[in-house]
This record gives structure tokens, sequence and C-alpha cells, in this order.
């Protein structure tokens, strides 16, 4: 009985998103946008011309060539290739693969850790929730760039050069979830603390129900929402610190490029009049970053006044 | 006021802790200082000798102890790579970066500011809408995007500006200043704006935030019904009361600026703090990178000082919020 209303509840709630959704112009179009540069980045295998990663199919004589709209441009290479003759719309969405997964494999550090730390600093109180806060805030001390790049370059400095290449993604992922990680951390313990209060967590201790059970089960599900905004917002941050990492050269490997590294490949070819090698990719970016945020904003606005 | 300053003086102490203590284990721990300063082909005697000299022979919180005299005394040890001094090679590259800064810091809040009162003034107009909407597009351009398409335009599109450097310096003392030479100037102009764009938008939404908040209060009401123009209610009365979460703000803002200063110095090749980090992080360049560390810890702890100490002056209630979210 419970379990029906339950979820009638929940489609006539999610109708209401949709509606809003709909409602929202903005909104609509950074969903609309999103989906098209996920389902690119999905698809790329599949959709890309040539695979920028099989340097066989890369041919010289094709390289440096501008835009197919542009004068001297090759229709074949709709925005034009690279110095190694590959096709940077090809490059494009081999990188926006690599931007997402990073991105979004950072931010589930984040919430990993920030998430447990909140609810077990909020819900046990006391010297727990004393060092791990104070842990944060000794983190909260840096901008998240900054230790993400210190961490991400002196991990891979420190490396054996052979484990170099095989880890480097990984201590990038880690780097950049492990800098964000108090943002979570600070969100969930603030909601826990007004959660713990209530009258469900009582009933869920008076029938002898132990802590890890209380905080996953009972707790976790009511401060979700906060969460899901946050997360959401985060994963335009982890992208573009990702993108700036990579461009500094501690970032993602020329070798499994992101936007980032495109860019900054690129860059070195600028002087000699090649924009469309930078511009393309960086569009490629922004336009990501801009949608991602859009509707990061929208969510706030519609689950979590609080937090705007 | 007294706990919550005891508090905060607290946390600095043990943040500078917690960074000296990583700067220690990076230049003492991880790199192996006898055989950076002697080499391959020392003998067995000669390193023993120089790890009794250098303490090494001791427990860590022994070697740490004398670190931290030693980095007190104002030595961070001698660069891998460039075999100086590091504190004379900060001492250099400081001035560019704080100059970066600061001018960045003045356009983010002379202009963010007064667009976000202008916006919160004029809520409901569709230009003030499509302005806040494009202020997304602002916290969403990575800097070093926007360097790129500022190179692209005014250096290599039109040839106005310089693309790298500082240009020509001054020297007064012991400080360089590119603001007394008109290629100085010039070549200032891109590497701020980059470093600022973000933030102006950051400051423009926030100021508005604040300011839509104030705006709903019964005093900003009275002073329209005694029927003072709109100019005076909203920049004499309610901006006042704005101010102060701005301007703490933009302490953390300025944190912010330094960090994103060592993308622009990439960018621009702007000698500054930042490429030097870059360039030891890339050279694992040990002693540099632990000295930045330190000097960065250092710079981000006064920082937070200087604000909480205006929070705590400024508004007996945000001295009261603060001390419970600290808790």
């Amino acid at each position: 009985m419970t379990a029906t209303t339950g979820i009638v509840a929940a489609i006539h709630r999610r109708n209401r998103t949709l509606a809003r959704l709909l409602l929202s112009p903005t909104a609509t179009l950074a969903v609309v946008v999103l989906t098209v540069l996920v389902g690119a980045a999905l698809l790329a295998p599949w959709i890309a011309r040539t695979n920028p990663y099989d340097l066989a199919s890369l041919d010289l004589l094709d390289s440096h060539l501008p835009p197919a709209f542009a004068k001297g441009g090759d229709p074949r290479y709709w925005l034009g290739t690279d110095s190694q003759g590959a096709d940077v719309l090809s490059l494009i969405l081999y990188g926006l693969r690599s931007s997402l997964a990073v991105g979004v494999l950072a931010v589930c550090i984040s919430i990993t850790v920030g998430t447990t730390a909140g609810l077990v600093a909020g819900y046990l109180g006391g010297m727990v929730d004393s060092v791990i806060m104070r842990i944060a805030d000794v983190q909260f001390t840096f901008p998240a760039m900054l230790l993400a790049l210190l961490i991400g370059g002196l991990g891979t400095a420190l490396l054996p050069s052979a484990l170099r290449s095989t880890l480097a993604v990984p201590i990038l992922v880690l780097a950049l979830g492990f800098s964000h990680w108090p943002h979570f951390a600070r969100l969930v313990r603030g909601a826990v603390l007004v959660e713990r209060q209530k009258d469900y967590v009582a009933a869920a201790k008076l029938v002898g129900r132990g802590p890890l059970f209380i905080m996953a089960t009972q707790i976790l599900p009511n401060v979700l929402n906060p969460i899901f905004v946050l997360a959401t917002l985060d994963i335009a941050f982890a992208i573009m610190s990702e993108a700036t990492l990579s461009f500094l050269g501690f970032g993602m490997p020329p070798t499994q490029p992101s936007l980032g590294t495109l860019i900054k490949t690129g860059y070195a070819y600028l002087f000699s009049g090649e924009w469309w090698v930078v511009i393309f990719p960086g569009a490629a970016l922004v336009v990501l970053l801009v949608s991602i945020n859009l509707l990061g904003d929208w969510l706030r606005d519609l689950l979590d006044p609080r937090l705007g | 006021m007294i706990p919550f300053l005891v508090n905060r003086a607290a946390h600095a102490v043990l943040v500078l802790v917690a960074v000296s203590l990583l700067a220690f284990v990076l230049g003492d721990v991880v790199g192996d200082p006898v055989a950076s300063i002697l080499g391959m082909d020392a003998t067995d005697a000669d390193r023993a000798a120089l790890r009794v000299r250098l303490h090494l022979d001791q427990p860590f919180v022994v070697r740490y102890g004398h670190f931290v005299v030693r980095i007190l005394s104002g030595d961070l040890g001698t660069s891998y790579g460039a075999q100086r001094p590091v504190i004379d090679l900060l001492a250099e590259r400081i001035p560019a970066t704080v100059e970066l800064a600061l001018v960045a810091l003045a356009l983010s809040l002379g202009v963010g500011i007064p667009l976000g009162v202008w916006a919160a003034a004029r809520r409901g107009d569709r230009l003030v809408g499509a302005l806040m909407t494009l202020s997304v597009l602002g916290v969403s351009l990575p800097t070093f995007l926007t360097g790129i398409v500022l190179i692209l335009v005014f250096s290599i599109g039109l040839g106005w500006l310089p693309s790298f450097g500082r240009g020509e310096v001054v020297r007064i003392g012991g400080w360089t200043t590119g603001f007394l030479t008109e290629s100085g100037l010039r070549s200032l102009v891109m590497p701020a704006v980059s470093l600022a764009i973000g933030q102006i938008a950051l400051v423009a939404r926030l100021s508005r935030a604040e300011m839509l908040g104030v705006l709903r209060t019964d005093y900003i009401r009275f002073a329209r019904a005694r029927g003072l123009p709109d100019p005076v209610v909203n920049f004499s009365h309610a901006l006042r009361n704005t101010l102060i979460p701005i301007i703490t703000v933009s302490g953390i803002q300025l944190g912010y600026l330094v960090a994103f200063a060592v993308v622009v110095e990439q960018v621009f090749q702007w000698p500054g703090m930042g490429l030097l980090f870059l360039q030891a992080l890339a050279q694992t360049d040990l002693p540099l990178i632990s000295a930045f560390l330190l000097v960065a810890a250092f710079f981000f702890v006064a920082i937070n000082l200087v604000v909480d100490l205006l929070y705590a002056v400024a508004d007996p209630r945000l001295r009261i919020k603060t001390l419970a979210g600290a808790r």
C-alpha cells in the first residue's frame, strides 16, 4: 500500500519535474545540447570519420589542413586537420569522451569520500566530527585547482617511469576527485545534522538499528537532493580542472587526448595561423561546461533553493 | 570574539604545520638530499659525514625540528634545476605575480560589483536577464581558453598587444614593476583581463544575490517611501550593507586569483611564481616545490585570517554564524 502510493507520488513528481523542465527554455536547451554531446562522445568510435588513436590511418599529406569551409580546406575534413593529419572533428569526439569520463569518475570519487565523511561526521559527532571537519577545513584553505595540480603533478613525477604511462590517468582522476571531497563533506554533514533530529531516525534507533544501517539506509536517501545538485555542478568543475591540468601538461597524456590536451597541442601551432586546432576543441569544451552549469543552476533552483 | 579568534589562529597554525610537514616529507624523505648534494661518485665516508652534518642520522621529529628552524631563518634550500637558493628565485618572481593578481582583483571588483548592483536594481529587465545568463558563460570559460582567444584576436589578428612576457620593467629597490613603462602596461592588459573575466562574473552574481536580499528589507522600502531617488537608495543605502560579504569574499577571490595566475602565467609566459612552480613540477625540483607550497600556504592562511578578522569586526551576526559553522 505505502509502496504503491510512493510510486504514484514519484511518477507525479517526475512529471512535474518534466513539466518544469519544458517550461524553462534555457534548461531544455542545456539538456538537449548535453544529450547531443554525451551521445556523440559515447558513439565516437562509430560516428567519427577516422580513429585518431590509430596512427596507421593518419596521412601526413593531409596535415595542417584548414576547415572545409575555409580557403584551401578539404571537404573530407569539416573542421580541418592537425599537424599529424588527424581529423579535428574526430579528435574532438574522442576528446569529449576522455574529458567526460575523467570528469564523471573524479566526481564519483569526491561523492564517495565526501558523503561518507560527511555522514560519519554529522551522525557520530564529537571527536570524529572535529577531526574530519578540521581536515576538510585545512584542505579548504587551498584552491582545489592548485591542489589537484600539485597531487597530479607530483604523483606522476614521483612514479618510476615504467609505471608512468599506465598510472597517469588513474592518478589524474584521484587528484581531481580528492581535491573536491570537502565540498560534499560539508554539504552532507550540514544536512545530516538536520535529519538526525527527526523522528524517523529516533524510531530506527528504538527498533535497535545500528548507526551504520541508519546512516546508509535511513539518512542517506533523505540527503540525496543536495548531493545530486552539487554533483552536477561539480562535474563542470572537474571537467574544467582536468582541461586546465591537461593544458598545463599534467593531465591526460597526448596518447589519450582530452579536450584540454588538444588545446595544449594546438596552442603550439596558433602562431602559425592554425586557429582551428585550438578554437574548435575550445568551443566544444565551453559548450559542454555552459550546458552542465545551466542544468546545474536549474536543478538547484528546483531541488534545493537553499544552496543558492 | 576572543574564542573565535583563538579558533581561527589555531586553524592557521594547523594549516602551516600540516603544509610544513608535507614540504619536509617531500624534501627529506621522498628526495635524497645526500645524493642531490654530492652526486653519484661520492665515497661512502663522505656520504656518512654529510648525513651527520644534515642531521639525517637523527629521528624524524628532530629532523623536522631542524627543518622548521631552517625555514624560519629564511633558508628554503637550493633548487636542483637552477642550482641557486630557492629564496632568491622566489624573490625575483613574486613582484610579477603580485602585480598581475592585484590588477585582476581591482578589475573583478571594479566591474563586478557595479554590474551586480545594477542587475539587482533592474530585476525583471530583459537585458539584465540576458546578462545574467551570459554570466554563466563567464563562469564556464576556462581561464587558459580566454587567454588563448585574446591572443588570437589582439596579438595575432590585430597586432595590438604583446602575447607574452612582462615587457620592460623598472627596478625599484628589490621590486620590479611593469606599471611604469608603456610596454609593461600593454603586456599586463591581456593576462589581467583573462584572469579577471571569470571572477567578474562570480562577483557580479554574488553582489546581485546579496543586493536582492537587502532590497527586500523594510528599511529600503521606507527609504523609497520617503521619496529618495533610486540611485541614492541603491548605492548609498543598499550597497553599504552588501559590501561586507562582498569584500570578505574578495579576500577569498584573491586566493583563487593567485591559483589561476599559474594558468595565465603559462599562457602568456608571464615570469611569475606560477611559471616557476610549473617548471619545478615538470623537473621534479623538490626543494622549489616545497618552498612554493610553504609560501602559498602562508599566503592563503594570511588571507583567511584577514577575512575572518573582517568578519568578526564588521558584522556581529556573521561572527556568530561563522562560529557555528566552524564548530
